[in-house]
């Protein structure tokens, strides 16, 4: 076993390296990924060792990020562009959802676009305006977009090759808050299909679901609830396009119990979807009625609240004790 | 027939100002432009483009506009008649897309808005293809690497970026092959054909920039879109522009031609912009009379693009009764075959709404398109009972 302790950013950088090495296709763009490696330092290195042609540092146009690589992946290229954080991706979103998420379908499957869109995402680091924001819901809804998010460094290693191998559009959200967050990667290992979730703690009581920066919370929580004796299972789902409902109903049939957690908005959320697909699909099985924790319908807060605004361990815990309570 | 091998290139520069800006003497009211051909069928020579083409080859181009007008006034009457949801009609724009499109070669790549018709026609795509969009059995359909002919692009301008990438690619490659952005007078105030600019010029991309001014974007005159011609723009961004007669076939190709060996030779984009007017609607839904005059189109009418061709291979006994008579009799011939094609084009399985929306599949659109195809089974079943 390959197995490396590292961070969830160094992981995601050993994979981007490990695409260009191996398939000269592979193409990294974005906003400052070349000499400086990224803002997060995500693409530290590389365009050192594979040059200018391979990691492109482009014009400060986020349209024009993703509307390029769209034309070189009808090339034959497989670009993997950065936008630099989750507000900026807006100005790409035309290009994102009118083009990139149609192009297949319209022709019919006869062209693919391989393309991988990163965007660091989520709060909890005291940023400024535009810098925090959690908008996986507005991608998850669009057909033709895949939408993942890992939670920690093994999955960043291993769902990155896995979004630049797929043929269709990956919208690949990184944890930004849980860059540092370190972890075992073992590069020699055969990855978890990329769609499916994975229970990251078992439970009987109570299903804690979750993706991204919430899993450690959903860990943290389910720890503590277990020192007041309470099984508190956690799923991390891994992927908002598509969700894996088989494994959440799996977990739901055993405890009976399902709270899900993100930091989006819970009006009109991933939360939503999931509550609705597993109420329909465990209506007999449930012992209460699936809630949700998550942002509130305003704007993402000033860094100075957004501890208020995030889910945190108390809120989770909250949300665990009503569902218990029914 | 293609011209593509033939001699239409720019002359060794007699002055040092840039391209587009060396001008045939005109009117004060009208816009100065690249001109080979005048209104009135006579041949000019221009002091930057030329062409030098054989009798059979001017009448090719001829035969490329007539067989393109007649399709395109085809599928206006099938839109009239039903058959087709929508038409956006060339109608006046025959000259820069045969023109633009008989200066590609092969392994060139277009990236068309949704009223290219004439280009597609060049490339090869059989215009029964085109229609599949309009009555509503596709958003495309077609593939796009067999002719190098990108699918049609409905939101405005986005595909200025495809070329643009694709062009970059070209160059990534090590290729000598160009590519061709067509977008119109209204898609330049797209943010989006902005950035095609600034990328294309920051890597130096081989694309033509293919603007067909054709004066209105639905009803916005120009003026709602611009304070500066639109072939001033690209000097902000480093690379020439160059305004053509749209309504000249051979100065179309001419700077087109110029512009693909520009790109060819490394030397980057160039903006095309075609000087020309819409003659018909925007699309079968619009109506021009609530925001332009009869005196404009009549105008306009008189600098047909068809007419002055017809009129120089008159004048120089290029092309003599028969081959005119010949050319009416293929085109009923074409339009006969577009109506009866499109009048067959089947109505897609409802179950194919589920197919292609991913390379690699997607466990929801997998247990949606189940659950459908089940619940019109149940159809199926009580219809047996019916029976």
């Amino acid at each position: 076993m390959a197995g490396k302790n590292m961070s969830i950013a160094k992981a995601l950088n050993e994979s981007l390296r490990k695409a260009l090495d191996t398939d000269p296709k592979v193409l990294i763009m974005g906003e400052d990924v070349g000499k400086l490696g990224g803002v997060f330092r995500v693409t530290d290195g590389l365009h050192k060792d594979f040059g200018e042609d391979r990691v492109i540092d482009t014009p400060l146009a986020e349209s024009g990020i993703v509307g390029t690589a769209i034309g070189l992946a009808l090339r034959g290229y497989r670009p993997v562009v950065e936008i630099q954080f989750d507000g900026f991706v807006f100005p790409a979103y035309d290009q994102i959802v009118t083009q990139l998420a149609k192009m297949y379908a319209r022709a019919l499957g006869k062209i693919k676009l391989p393309v991988v869109v990163r965007i660091p995402y989520g709060g909890g680091i005291g940023a400024v305006e535009h810098h925090s924001e959690s908008p996986e819901a507005l991608f998850a809804h669009v057909a033709g977009l895949k939408v993942v998010s890992p939670s920690n460094a093994s999955d960043a290693y291993w769902m990155m090759q896995q979004a630049i191998q797929s043929d269709d559009p990956v919208i690949f959200f990184e944890p930004k808050r849980r860059y540092w967050d370190k972890g075992e990667v073992d590069t020699d290992a055969i990855p978890h299909p990329l769609h499916k979730a994975k229970v990251a703690r078992e439970g009987s009581d109570l299903t804690l679901a979750a993706y991204g920066p919430m899993v450690k919370v959903c860990l943290e929580a389910a720890a503590a609830a277990a020192e007041e004796g309470k099984s508190v299972e956690v799923l991390d789902l891994r992927s908002m396009s598509p969700i894996d409902f088989d494994s959440v109903q799996t977990s739901v049939e055993k405890t009976r119990r399902l709270v899900v957690v993100h930091e989006a908005p819970v009006f009109l959320g991933t939360g939503a979807e999931i509550a609705a697909r597993i109420t329909e699909r465990c209506f007999y099985h449930l012992e209460a009625p699936v809630l949700r924790v998550g942002g509130y319908h305003v704007p993402y807060p000033p860094a100075r609240l957004e501890d208020e605004y995030l889910p945190g361990l108390d809120r989770v815990l909250d949300a665990v004790d009503r569902s218990l309570a029914y | 027939m293609t011209v593509e091998s033939t001699a239409a290139t720019r002359k060794p520069r007699r002055s040092s100002k840039r391209a587009g800006a060396a001008r045939t003497p005109k009117a004060p009211d009208e816009p100065q432009l690249v001109q080979l051909l005048t209104p009135e069928g006579e041949r000019v020579e221009h002091p930057e483009y030329e062409v030098d083409l054989t009798p059979e080859e001017l009448r090719g181009l001829y035969r490329d506009m007539v067989l393109t007008r007649r399709f395109d006034a085809e599928a206006t009457s099938l839109q009239r008649q039903g058959e087709l949801g929508l038409w956006a009609s060339l109608l006046g724009q025959e000259a820069a897309q045969i023109g633009s499109g008989r200066a590609l070669r092969d392994d060139d790549y277009v990236f068309p808005t949704y009223r290219e018709h004439g280009v597609a026609w060049c490339r090869g795509v059989d215009p029964t293809n085109l229609l599949g969009m309009f009555r509503g059995v596709n958003h495309g359909g077609w593939d796009p690497n067999s002719n190098n002919f990108h699918l049609y692009t409905i939101v405005i301008g986005s595909q200025t970026l495809h070329a643009t990438g694709y062009a970059m690619g070209i160059v990534k490659d090590g290729a000598d092959s160009a590519v061709v952005a067509y977008f119109g007078d209204g898609a330049s105030s797209q943010g989006d054909v902005a950035e095609a600019f600034t990328f294309s010029a920051v890597y130096n991309a081989p694309v033509v920039f293919f603007c067909q001014n054709n004066q209105w974007a639905i009803s916005e005159p120009t003026e709602k879109q611009m304070r500066v011609p639109l072939y001033q723009r690209a000097q902000g961004f480093g690379f020439p522009g160059v305004r053509v007669d749209g309504n000249d076939v051979l100065a179309c190709l001419a700077v087109t031609k110029s512009a693909l060996e520009r790109a060819r030779r490394g030397e980057g984009p160039t903006l095309v912009e075609a000087y020309t007017y819409r003659m018909g609607a925007h699309t079968t839904s619009d109506d021009p009379t609530k925001y332009r005059t009869d005196d404009e189109r009549q105008a306009w009418e008189a600098k047909d693009p068809i007419q002055r061709l017809k009129t120089y291979l008159e004048k120089q006994k290029f092309a003599d009764e028969a081959f005119f008579t010949g050319l009416e009799t293929e085109s009923e011939t074409l339009g006969k075959r577009v109506r009866e094609a499109v009048r067959a084009m089947p109505d897609p399985d409802s179950l194919a709404m589920f197919e292609n929306t991913h390379a690699d599949g997607h466990a929801l659109v997998d247990e949606e398109r189940a659950q459908f195809a089940a619940y019109q089974a149940s159809f199926a079943d009580s219809d047996e009972e019916g029976n």
